[in-house]
């Protein structure tokens, strides 16, 4: 027993180094991986896809696409997968890691780049690196998708009353012929500069063996 | 605010203030004299003896008239018994408010001094003009302050409560209200009992029970003086909520330990089934308090939900269903600010879905206005009332409990910060702790509490020792907090700018946690928060929101409310009469595919109802001149544009940006080719006011609104519309009304269409 607990920690060992998580947390995660993935080694979206919390939540499939696009893997590919094994699980937990007491200033500066990242790749589906104005109609779209009445007219209103307002804040002088491609990482940056995401985008991992683990069925 | 030159002038509206406020103190002193005055005479009309009835009067009067000669009538009578009482109150609230005017002609001193601190330094003066005159001034009666002073103050923070940093930071202020509180107290009272032990303070008559009343009407942190004190120093929102929302939270705590120690000071001694009474008790003042708030709060919102046809009063109900849920909650001893919280906090959100426009605006005037009057007469009257005394001063008891005070705030803050660290995710630095600490100040409320014990000497030490706590705390600590708040560098309060950016991400984000948060597999924060979210949604605001109203989705109506919120700002610029050239135009062509079809512009288009509010606000303000912008420096009234403190410049470069949107709003596409015919509708013709000018658009065409009405109803009141010819898309079918909340309540110069804008 204790050498195989061992060797399970020092095969997170490097884990813990690349995500920042503690020994119990990667555990605590590693059993809801079993659970979601069936004792198997890999996870599908038809895997996250069926965790009936998530099938109230307007924009479900674009955090499920997010656990498979390749850019948030701290890679430089691009494209997703079909699969994904633990290690890319915890690389995108990694994201909602809040800041502690020690982080120092330009951690957390790191911190909130990389989760504004994270966002922006939510957004970005087609990967090139802009986020245009159909790609962020459909993101408000999802939003209103589960509020009742789908009201795409308003919908398409407010996104492009957002994108208008990104436009005027990062490029004020544009002439009337001008085109804003869409909205770039730095622009994006500069809109939710106010928003301190390293501060917000967190949620609470566990230290200890919970036994509020639910069944991913 | 206009902006004083030097000297001469600032001098003499200064001289100008002084020469008032000394009028006023007379006036006052004098009516008291001259109410003495009338005293015998007045007697000797009404009767002296007991028994009498009214209607003798004019009887005595006739008689005594008839019996001496006729007297002629009298053209100028003077009979000031009869007003008294109501002359004096507003003579009161009328020299507090002259005060708050003062001080801002004289800006370098309100500047270093807090408006608290200038507020009990008037009241000094006040009282002490009134003790030189050797008349008895009023004193802060504690059923005046509990019943008519406090709750304005509270009902105005409850409503405007940070709902989002107020519950997301629950556990911390609950930790600080209540272990802080109970720590606070115990730890006072537990102390000056070792204190009074002293041989030379001579006060060793004063019982560990009296000791331990002290500590408790003491520890608790005042939310009248925070509020006066922070509000000016816009501290960064977390340490506002911990600071404001332990004060508030921990009157249950007060109320609960004043009580139980009342009672058994006269009993004497507490045994141990005293003692889990009064734990158990506790859970009933606060969770009856809130129960009371909750209710009454249902009500508020029941009621709006019928006011559709009764604009006017729609005010009137927040202010009395709350004020009545504090009552109510008294009347059981129950928690009054935690009900009026609860009340103020549950009514909100579904009150502004049903009220009109300016209704909410009324209802957010009214309570800063009440509170602002409330916070100034409690300083003033506070500094009256030191004036008056009955004092005792007991230099051992009054240096140490300010010490203790002191430590123990320190003490407390520390010691639970660090556990309550090991819970939360965003930790506490120590900046934050030593701004928490400061920022612990005593008040009124403190004083009041004193105020009620029954007289005798040791309440006379009491009310001393308190009183200068309080002093020390609002005269010092308020002062010194603004310079080291920017020595230490905390964190402001930032400008939230209304940006619908971040309205979505705030949205996306919280469903971006809650479907983070059920992969992981633990029910968290966000899980809760989710849940209680669409329980709302599906049962409860369907009770509550007149209308269709109920299911419009937060993201939609954060939208209708900026929109509405920048038409209000176009037209209050005065600029709405012309466009001028915009130089620098980010128009919507910039943000279009440009691979789509050139005819299919897809540009923003106004919905129905958005269009027709607009022409609405701009029709009926259109007549008014420019108005001014004042600054509101009491109680920013946040989220209102209007009302910020604005240079003319930024002014300007707001107009100019506001103009652009609006330009971008009202430019409507020949969309699909199905609808060939644009029309160009201009506002009412006979107001002539408002016109397009085609060279300056941006776009290169012309300005127009376009309306295509799947639904007339909204659009009769034009002439022009009532011969378009309907070109229903199936998207526009789909499109419903949104009826929004507006300008539907009858203004005095309205016309009668207006009613027809609000669909309920």
């Amino acid at each position: 027993m204790g050498a195989t607990q061992t060797r399970f920690e020092h095969d997170h060992q490097d884990l813990v180094e690349k995500t920042g998580f503690s020994v119990e947390q990667i555990q605590n995660l590693h059993k809801r991986f079993q659970q979601l993935s069936g004792n198997e080694e890999t996870i599908s979206r038809e895997h996250l896809k069926s965790i009936p919390a998530l099938a109230n939540n307007p924009i479900r499939m674009q955090i499920i696409e997010a656990f498979f696009d390749k850019r948030n893997q701290h890679g430089n590919e691009l494209g997703s997968y079909e699969e994904i094994g633990f290690e890319e699980f915890l690389m995108v937990m990694s994201h909602f890691r809040p800041p502690t007491l020690r982080t120092t200033t330009e951690e957390k500066e790191a911190m909130r780049k990389e989760k504004v990242r994270f966002l922006f790749n939510m957004h970005d589906t087609d990967g090139d690196g802009k986020i245009t104005l159909a790609e962020y109609r459909k993101v408000v779209e999802e939003l209103l998708s589960k509020s009742g009445t789908i009201e795409q007219e308003a919908a398409r209103a407010i996104a492009d009353a957002a994108m208008l307002e990104v436009a005027s804040t990062n490029v004020p002088n544009m002439g009337p012929d001008d085109f804003y491609e869409g909205i770039t990482f730095e622009h994006f940056e500069q809109i939710l500069k106010d928003l301190e995401m390293e501060s917000r985008m967190h949620i609470r991992f566990l230290d200890v063996n919970t036994t509020k683990v639910h069944c991913g069925k | 605010m206009a902006v004083l030159g030097p000297g001469p002038a600032r001098f003499w509206s200064g001289f100008t203030m002084v020469l008032l406020m000394l009028l006023i103190v007379l006036i006052l002193t004098g009516s008291s004299w001259t109410r003495d005055v009338l005293t015998g005479h007045n007697d000797t009309w009404r009767e002296p003896s007991p028994a009498t009835q009214e209607d003798h009067d004019p009887d005595q009067h006739n008689g005594t008239n008839s019996a001496n000669h006729r007297k002629a009538f009298p053209v100028l009578a003077f009979n000031y018994g009869h007003v008294r009482k109501p002359f004096e109150i507003s003579l009161w609230i009328l020299l507090a408010l002259l005060m708050k005017l003062g001080f801002h002609i004289i800006p370098r001193v309100s500047h270093i001094v807090p408006e608290s601190c200038l507020l009990i330094f008037v009241g000094l003066l006040v009282g002490g003009v009134i003790k030189a005159m050797n008349e008895k001034a009023p004193v802060l009666d504690s059923k005046l302050f509990f019943l008519y002073l406090l709750p304005p103050i509270i009902l105005d923070a409850g409503y405007f409560l940070p709902i989002r940093a107020f519950t997301e930071n629950m556990g911390t202020i609950l930790v600080f209200a209540v272990v802080g509180t109970l720590w606070n107290a115990f730890f006072i009272g537990g102390m000056m009992f070792a204190v009074c032990q002293i041989e030379a303070a001579q006060v060793s008559h004063v019982d560990l029970l009296s000791c331990l009343l002290f500590g408790s009407i003491i520890s608790a942190v005042d939310p009248v003086a925070v509020l006066a004190v922070f509000e000016e120093i816009h501290i960064n929102e977390l340490l506002h909520i911990l600071v404001f929302g332990e004060s508030l939270l921990n009157d249950a705590v007060t109320v609960v330990l004043y009580h139980l120690f009342e009672e058994f000071s006269h009993a004497g001694t507490v045994t141990a089934r005293d003692a889990f009474l009064g734990v158990v008790s506790f859970f009933v003042v606060s969770l009856g308090g809130i129960l009371a708030g909750v209710i009454y709060g249902i009500l508020g919102a029941f009621t709006s939900r019928f006011t559709s046809h009764s604009r006017v009063i729609e005010p009137l109900f927040v202010f009395l269903y709350s004020y009545m849920a504090y009552l109510s909650a008294e009347v059981f001893h129950l928690s009054g600010i935690m009900s009026l919280i609860a009340c103020g906090v549950i009514m909100r959100p579904y009150v502004e879905a049903n009220i009109s426009h300016k209704s909410y605006t009324t209802i957010k005037y009214f309570l800063k206005m009440w509170s602002s009057v409330s916070e100034t007469l409690i300083f003033i009257f506070l500094g009256v009332s030191t004036v008056e005394g009955p004092h005792n001063w007991n230099w051992i008891f009054v240096i140490f409990t300010l010490i203790l005070c002191l430590l123990s705030r320190v003490l407390g803050v520390v010691g639970l910060t660090f556990i309550i660290n090991k819970f939360r995710i965003v930790k506490l630095t120590k900046k934050d702790q030593f701004i928490v600490a400061y920022g612990g100040l005593r008040g009124a409320i403190a004083f009041s509490l004193g105020f009620l014990l029954t007289d005798n000497e040791m309440k006379h030490m009491f009310l001393t020792a308190i009183i200068t706590v309080i002093f020390f705390t609002v005269f010092v600590q308020g002062m010194t907090i603004r310079p080291l708040v920017e020595l230490l560098a905390v964190k402001r309060k930032k400008e939230s700018k209304g940006s619908i950016n971040e309205e979505i991400h705030t949205q996306f984000l919280d469903h971006l946690l809650t479907g983070i948060e059920d992969i992981c597999g633990h029910y968290g924060h966000h899980h809760w928060k989710d849940k209680l979210n669409r329980f709302n949604k599906t049962y409860v605001k369907k009770w509550l929101i007149a209308g269709e109203r109920y299911n419009e989705p937060q993201l939609i109506s954060f939208y209708n409310k900026l929109e509405m919120k920048q038409a209000l700002m176009l037209v209050e610029s005065g600029s709405a009469a012309k466009l001028p050239a915009v130089v620098s135009a980010v128009s919507a062509q910039n943000i279009q595919h440009q691979r789509e079809a050139a005819p299919q512009r897809t540009i923003p288009r106004l919905s129905k109802t958005r269009e027709a509010e607009i022409r609405k606000i701009l029709r009926a303000n259109l007549q008014n001149t420019r108005q001014k912008l004042r600054s509101y420096s009491r109680h920013d009234l946040f989220m209102d544009p209007c009302e910020d403190d604005m240079s003319e410049v930024r002014f300007r470069r707001q107009r100019v940006e506001m103009e652009r949107r609006m330009s971008h709003y009202l430019t409507v596409p020949a969309k699909r080719q199905e609808t060939p015919s644009v029309r160009k509708v201009w506002f009412e013709p006979e107001h002539k006011v408002y016109t397009y000018d085609d060279s300056e658009s941006p776009g290169g065409g012309a300005i127009q609104l376009k309306l295509r009405p799947s639904d007339t109803s909204l659009l009769d009141e034009s002439p022009q519309s009532t011969d378009r010819s309907p070109a229903p898309q199936s998207e526009d079918q789909s499109e419903r009304q949104k009826p929004s909340r507006c300008l539907s309540d009858p203004g005095p110069n309205e016309d009668e269409e207006g009613s027809s804008f609000f669909l309920s």
